[in-house]
Formats: structure tokens, C-alpha cells, sequence
């Protein structure tokens, strides 16, 4: 039961760092999103090429790769300062993310009718009014259930962290293998993930119906 | 002096040609309608004069002031003289009706937010749908959807107000309260443009009738004298057409 205290507690520990990366990737993601967004949907085209190119390296690679890259990077190849590790694994997954977000983001936009925007401008009002007062809340509400996978690959994606030695949960549970020969620690971790993964599949169930009173 | 005077409107999609050369005039108050085949240009008429097109050459002019293509804000100050109501309606979907009437004038600051309702609430009567007001746009009926689309178009008072196929969308016994509606305007000091295709309609509401063919006025006059005694062959045979055969 000690044991059980102790686990618990180490695993909680390492998911505080979880939840840390968790809730920072997608505070810079969600918004880094839409400048992307609006780089690969540009009508100028070298913007558009450029936007696109970085979208395909991001979403071609591992993001474990990228990691590495992010984190070893800079001091190997230019003889930088080396970042933080835990600064490390915000920027690379925030960049990651922000990709596979502008992508989420673009296919909400394009799937507006044309007639919203244009009953919009036949009535007099700006790009800027069209955008915030009609557009977005119709793609808000279309991007809703992609994002929430998204964001539910995320929460089992904080993982990788491990891989340069910021000791998320799976570390800690791990290390119980290595320390004392256990292996239902691992398996506790994963309650854990469950745990948080259903928290978000209910507020993204909420927040779903809360914009159900419309259609379109 | 002619509400709304259009000249030499040319306009190509590449190397098609849409419109070549339309010119035409109305008076305050007059009801046009545009009847002709699909594709033949009615419908990028009446975006072009809703500022949704730019027309490669021509001149429309509102009231004697000439209007130009220029930057964005420009444009806007253009649409302001043109209401466009659209076939498939486009009511803003997040919206309730009555929000959907009280939207661009708000934005617009056309007025006092309880004058903006109030006159909302004045044109929703007006097409029938005061007991709608806090329905959304799926709740309703095509057809109640188009008229609410009128009443939106209507709360900015524009000089002309234009109709792009407004009951071709609509299921056959959902037409009639959409043209009653824009018949009911007639009576008002409306200037309005209808692309239609409903003859009889165009026949006892229009004061003058334009049939257009390939990007050309072919026809223009009153509804007798189009319908009734046309004389181009070109409009006779549409005319025949246009009586349902099978």
C-alpha cells in the first residue's frame, strides 16, 4: 500500500509536467494556427509555396524527430547556447501542432458557402466584419470535432518529451521497471491518460452542443 | 432624372464573353424584369451591379452620380445604393431573424439600436413573419427564408433593390408568398430588378421587360409589347419555350 502511495505520487508528479506541456503547446498552437492558415490559403504565391513547404516538412516527419532536432539542433550545428528541455518540447510541439491546426482551421474556412461572404458585402460590410461577425463562428463550429481529436493525440503525443529527458509520466512509470522490476506502474500511467482524455471528450461534447442552436 | 442608369456594361469570364454592351435606365419607383435562358448573362448583370463582379468596361450611374470601381472602401459605398436578394436566400445561419434584419445596420450604425429594431421589426411585419422573429434560419421554410431575406435587404433602404432568380429555389407551392411579397413593394416607392423566371409574374408586375440572350439585351419594352407582340424571332421562340411542354 506504501508502494502503491509512492507510484501514485511519482506518476502524479510527472503528470504535472504532462498537463504543462499539454495546456502550453496548445496556448501557442491554437492561435499560431491562423497565420499559417492564412499563409497557405494566400493569394500570393511565393507566400503560399513557403506556407505549404513548412506545412509538409512538419506533418512529413516525426515530431519526434523534431524534437531531437529542436533540442540538439542549435548547439551541435551553430554552436548555440542549448535551450531549456522543457522549452524544447513547447516550441517544437507548438510548431507541430500549429501545422496540423492551420490545416483543421483551412478546411473550416473553405467550407463556408461563398453566399455567407457575399451576403455580407452586398450589405455593406467590411472583410473584418464579414470575418469575426458571420465567418468564424461557422468555422468554429465545423473545426470542433477535428480539433478535438487533435487535441485528444496530443494529450498521449506530451509522451515524446521523454526522448530528451523531460520526465512526463511515462518516465516516471518506466522507471519503475527499471528501479524495482514493476510493470503495473506503466499500466497505471495509463489511467491517467483515460482520465484526461475523457475530461476533454466531455467538454468537447459541451462546448459541441452549446453552438447546436444553429445549422450551417 | 433616371434612379439607376447603365451603360455599355461589357464583361468576359476569360475569353467568354458574358455581357456585351447592356444599357438600360429606370425611373424611381419602376419594377424591371430580366427573363432569358440560363446563361445568358442575367444573372452576372445583377452581381456586377451589386459590386460582386467587376465589368470589364461600362458606366452605371445612381441618381446622377457615376460610380467607380476603385479600392474596397469605395466599393462598399457602392453597395450601399443596391440590395441584392440571392436564390438561395444566404441568411446567416448563427443568426436569428430578426438579428439577421438588425445585423448590417447595426454594424453600419444606421441609427439608434431600439430605431434599428423597431424597423426590423416593422419590415418582419411587413413580409409576414413578426411571430419568426426569434426563430433561426434552418427552423424556416425556403420560403420564409426568402422573405426574410428581403426584409434584411429592405432595413438599409437601398435605392435599388435586386432579386436573382428569388423562387428558384423554392419548392412550386412556396413561390407565390415570395412573389406576393415583392409584388407588395411595387406599391412602395421601390426601385427594384427582378431575374426571373417566372413569366406571368414578370408580365403583371414589371413596368418594363428586358430579355436578354447571349450577353445581349435582345428584347426591351413593356410587358405587353415583350410578351404580347415581341419582335424579335430570337424572343418569340423563348416565349414559346417558356410555357411548360412535355
Amino acid at each position: 500500500m506504501e508502494l502503491f502511495g509512492t507510484v501514485s505520487l511519482e506518476l502524479l508528479r510527472g503528470f504535472g509536467q504532462t498537463l504543462e506541456i499539454f495546456f502550453l503547446t496548445l496556448a501557442f498552437a491554437i492561435p499560431l494556427g491562423l497565420p499559417i492558415c492564412f499563409g497557405s490559403m494566400s493569394k500570393f504565391l511565393p507566400l503560399r509555396i513557403l506556407t505549404r513547404s513548412i506545412v509538409w516538412v512538419i506533418r512529413g516527419t516525426p515530431l519526434m524527430l523534431q524534437l531531437i532536432v529542436v533540442f540538439f539542433g542549435p548547439g551541435l550545428l551553430f554552436s548555440l547556447p542549448a535551450m531549456g528541455r522543457k522549452e524544447a518540447v513547447i516550441l517544437a510541439f507548438s510548431i507541430n501542432y500549429a501545422c496540423y491546426f492551420s490545416e483543421i482551421y483551412r478546411g473550416g474556412i473553405e467550407s463556408i458557402s461563398k453566399g455567407q461572404y457575399e451576403a455580407g458585402q452586398v450589405l455593406g460590410l467590411t472583410q473584418t466584419q464579414i470575418f469575426f461577425r458571420i465567418i468564424l463562428l461557422q468555422v468554429v463550429k465545423r473545426v470542433l470535432p477535428p480539433m478535438g481529436n487533435e487535441i485528444i493525440t496530443l494529450v498521449k503525443d506530451t509522451s515524446l518529451a521523454r526522448v530528451i529527458a523531460v520526465y512526463e509520466v511515462m518516465w516516471m512509470g518506466e522507471s519503475f521497471i527499471k528501479s524495482d522490476g514493476l510493470i503495473w506502474p506503466m499500466f497505471y500511467t495509463a489511467v491517467f491518460y483515460l482520465l484526461f482524455s475523457g475530461v476533454l471528450t466531455v467538454l468537447f461534447d459541451r462546448i459541441e452542443q452549446k453552438l447546436d442552436y444553429f445549422r450551417g | 432624372m433616371p434612379v439607376l442608369e447603365v451603360t455599355q456594361i461589357k464583361k468576359s469570364f476569360g475569353s467568354l464573353p458574358v455581357l456585351k454592351g447592356i444599357d438600360f435606365s429606370l425611373e424611381q419607383g419602376q419594377v424591371l424584369a430580366i427573363i432569358g435562358s440560363s446563361g445568358s448573362g442575367k444573372t452576372t448583370l445583377l452581381r456586377c451591379l451589386n459590386f460582386l463582379e467587376t465589368p470589364d468596361s461600362g458606366e452605371i450611374t445612381v441618381n446622377g452620380q457615376r460610380l467607380l470601381w476603385g479600392n474596397e472602401a469605395q466599393i462598399r459605398k457602392n453597395r450601399i445604393h443596391f440590395g441584392l436578394v440571392f436564390q438561395s436566400f444566404n441568411l446567416f445561419h448563427q443568426y436569428t431573424v430578426l438579428e439577421n434584419v438588425t445585423l448590417a445596420p447595426t454594424l453600419l450604425k444606421r441609427g439608434t439600436k431600439e430605431e434599428i429594431r423597431a424597423n426590423a421589426e416593422q419590415l418582419l411585419a411587413q413580409v409576414g413573419l413578426s411571430n419568426k422573429q426569434d426563430a433561426y434560419p434552418y427552423q424556416l421554410s425556403g420560403g420564409q427564408q426568402q422573405r426574410v431575406a428581403i426584409a434584411r435587404a429592405l432595413a438599409l433602404q437601398p435605392e435599388v433593390l435586386c432579386f436573382d432568380e428569388p423562387t428558384s429555389a423554392l419548392d412550386p407551392e412556396l413561390t407565390g408568398e415570395v412573389l406576393r411579397v415583392i409584388r407588395s413593394l411595387k406599391s412602395g416607392r421601390n426601385t427594384m430588378i427582378v431575374v426571373t423566371h417566372e413569366m406571368e409574374f414578370a408580365k403583371c408586375v414589371a413596368d418594363v421587360v428586358i430579355y436578354m440572350a447571349d450577353g445581349k439585351i435582345e428584347e426591351i419594352g413593356t410587358p405587353e409589347e415583350v410578351f404580347d407582340s415581341p419582335r424579335s424571332e430570337k424572343t418569340r421562340t423563348f416565349l414559346r419555350g417558356a410555357h411548360t411542354k412535355f
